[in-house]
């Protein structure tokens, strides 16, 4: 408890904290925490934290249960209704299994990162809106555990430090595998993080407010997911990349990497990476239901019966767990329906189209936001000077030409006749030279011939 | 009140969670020492030996770090100005506008130069 007063202090010491308002709530926040205390505090924290673990075991089997029912086989069935606590049951033995530190590790090092990715991933969901205010205790208080007006920068932040787990696991280890998934890793998720930040610009434009709360009531009349439409494309897209998940899980990719990072973990620590790639999972899907989804409002049908009454009290968590659950089975279904990328696609497509066009599209909401703000125009004379625009610009693309065939780069084949083995190991032929018949062919041929030949002179002496 | 406080309380239960699954499996778990199991994994052959501090990497990776930070510090800029978009009207927009332009020459230039190639 003086900790917590100490920290206080020292933090109102630092100004980080805007004015209040009259009213008690926070400038720039819409939820109210004024009569939170610690003991509602702790509660909450608390809650998050048992929300999440549960939320990844039943994550866990949702994923082998759909995945199992997209493949025609029943999935894990066996322990538990349903095979409910099959999830459950392997964090067990996890749990009980033997710690290997391996004899080449950083052992400090080692031992830390994956406690910094379960950390780094639990915080997000401080800032994420389960519902507006509700009676708890006595007290009037919001189902949130806090918002600032830095909120969602606090949740990129949080996911940022969260890569040092990765990459100080993979490089602690000391060991091939390890080192070359956790710095294909790093770059994936560094690369994927920019687009997703990038088209989280377009709803802190329209919402004017960085603040979790403040940007689910500014879409009390309408989504930010149907007007920021390609805006939500590509936050789905790079959220998918960002958690290295399938079509992206390269870091991971059995065939060429083993375990990725995590090849040299055992025990707890690998859980603990594990882990926190499903909440990662469940935090990403929780930031695309608070920013373009609504948050916990309720879908519209539903939002207009009785005015608003499923918009108020506990019914919004039910709203909220939907949105969350059914972006859960996009991932799931991601899984059972695409197949993994290489690594160079899955980089240019990255850093050559997502970033491109999530930029373009800031530009373009910045100017179609500017005009309607700034000037008289009206929204429809917007539409169609920009539908003039792509006109133009759709006529232009045809004067550009064809593009050309690509140049051949590289080394020029030597003349001469070419040996694949001039250098000790088989290579193949580089562009223009050709293999010479393999002596297998030719031996093969030779076989066939003689069985011919002897075939038509054995039909001639019976004929004779 | 300080809306950062429950934040330190989060990160104090994550920090009890993160540490407490590691050390309990530390303490459960059993111990069976076997040379092998404590080298480096490589599918069985001998492991790779490796330089004092960390194994080497290709540059790429190094390339897209360097890359990554320049776009990171555009949308840590592009942030408040997104929020008080309203406030700075026409200024704001005409500066950010050109600010992303002026980005956009060096992305041009590293795409031309194959700094997003992979071979």
């Amino acid at each position: 408890m003086s900790l917590v007063a100490l920290a206080t202090q020292h933090l109102t010491g630092l100004h980080l904290v805007a004015a209040t308002s009259p009213s008690g709530a926070q400038a720039g926040v819409a939820a109210d925490f004024s009569h939170d205390n610690f003991w509602i505090w702790l509660l909450k924290a608390v809650v998050i934290v048992i929300f999440m673990l549960t939320s990844v075991l039943i994550a866990i089997w949702f994923e082998r249960r759909v995945v199992g029912r997209m493949q025609l086989r029943p999935g894990p069935n066996v322990h538990g209704p349903f095979g409910l606590l099959q999830s459950l049951a392997d964090a067990m033995k996890l749990l009980l299994k033997e710690d290997v530190t391996v004899k080449a590790a950083d052992k400090i090092v080692y031992i830390v990162a994956p406690m910094i990715a379960v950390f780094c991933s639990l915080l997000t969901f401080a800032v994420i809106p389960f519902g507006p205010s509700v009676h708890l205790f006595g007290i009037v208080t919001p189902l949130q555990l806090t918002d600032f007006p830095v909120a969602v920068l606090y949740i990129l932040a949080a996911a940022s430090v969260g890569v040092y787990g990765i990459v100080l696991g993979g490089w602690s280890s000391n060991s091939t595998y390890p080192l070359l998934g956790s710095v294909r890793s790093t770059a994936q998720v560094i690369s994927y993080e920019l687009s997703m930040s990038l088209s989280l610009v377009s709803v802190f434009v329209l919402a004017g407010s960085m603040s979790t709360s403040q940007i689910v009531s500014s879409q009390r009349s309408l989504w930010w997911a149907l007007p920021l439409l390609p805006a939500f494309v590509i936050y789905v897209i790079s959220m998918v990349g960002e958690t290295n998940r399938l079509p992206f899980d390269l870091p991971e990719a059995e065939g060429e990497l083993v375990g990725g990072y995590a090849t040299e973990y055992s025990s707890m620590k690998f859980a603990w990476f594990f882990l926190a790639e499903y909440i990662n999972m469940i935090n990403v899907s929780a930031v695309a239901t608070t920013l373009f989804l609504g948050g916990w409002r309720a879908p519209w049908p539903i939002s207009a019966i009785n005015d608003g009454m499923f918009n108020t009290g506990w019914w919004p968590v039910l709203w909220f767990l939907v949105k969350l659950w059914a972006l859960i089975f996009f991932f799931v279904w991601l899984r059972g329906t695409l197949l993994r990328l290489r690594y160079d696609q899955f980089m240019k497509f990255g850093w050559k189209l997502l970033i491109p066009v999530s930029l373009g599209w800031v530009v373009c909401v910045a100017a179609v936001q500017g005009v309607r703000q700034f000037s008289s125009l009206t929204l429809q004379t917007i539409l169609v000077a920009l539908g003039v625009v792509v006109i133009v610009a759709v006529a232009v693309s045809y004067l550009i030409p064809e593009k050309t065939e690509p140049r051949t780069t590289g080394k020029v084949a030597p003349p001469g006749v070419f040996d694949a083995f001039a250098d000790g190991y088989p290579v193949p032929p580089l562009p223009g030279q050709t293999l010479p018949p393999s002596p297998r062919r030719a031996r093969a041929a030779a076989a066939v011939a003689s069985v011919t030949d002897t075939g038509t002179e054995a039909q001639e002496v019976q004929r004779g | 009140m300080n809306p950062y406080v429950p934040l330190l309380v989060l990160m104090g239960v994550a920090a009890v969670l993160a540490l407490g699954g590691v050390g309990a499996s530390a303490i459960i778990g059993p111990r069976r020492y076997n040379r092998a199991k404590l080298e480096a994994y490589e599918c069985g052959i001998q492991p790779t030996p490796h330089a004092v501090g960390g194994g080497r990497f290709p540059i790429k990776y190094y390339l897209v770090a360097m890359t990554f930070i320049v776009f990171d510090i555009e949308v840590v800029f592009l942030y408040p100005w997104a929020v008080s978009f309203a406030d700075l009207a026409v200024f704001g927009l005409v500066a950010m506008i050109g600010f992303l332009v002026l980005i956009t020459v060096p992305f041009v230039y590293e795409w031309r130069r194959g700094g997003f190639e992979w071979d």
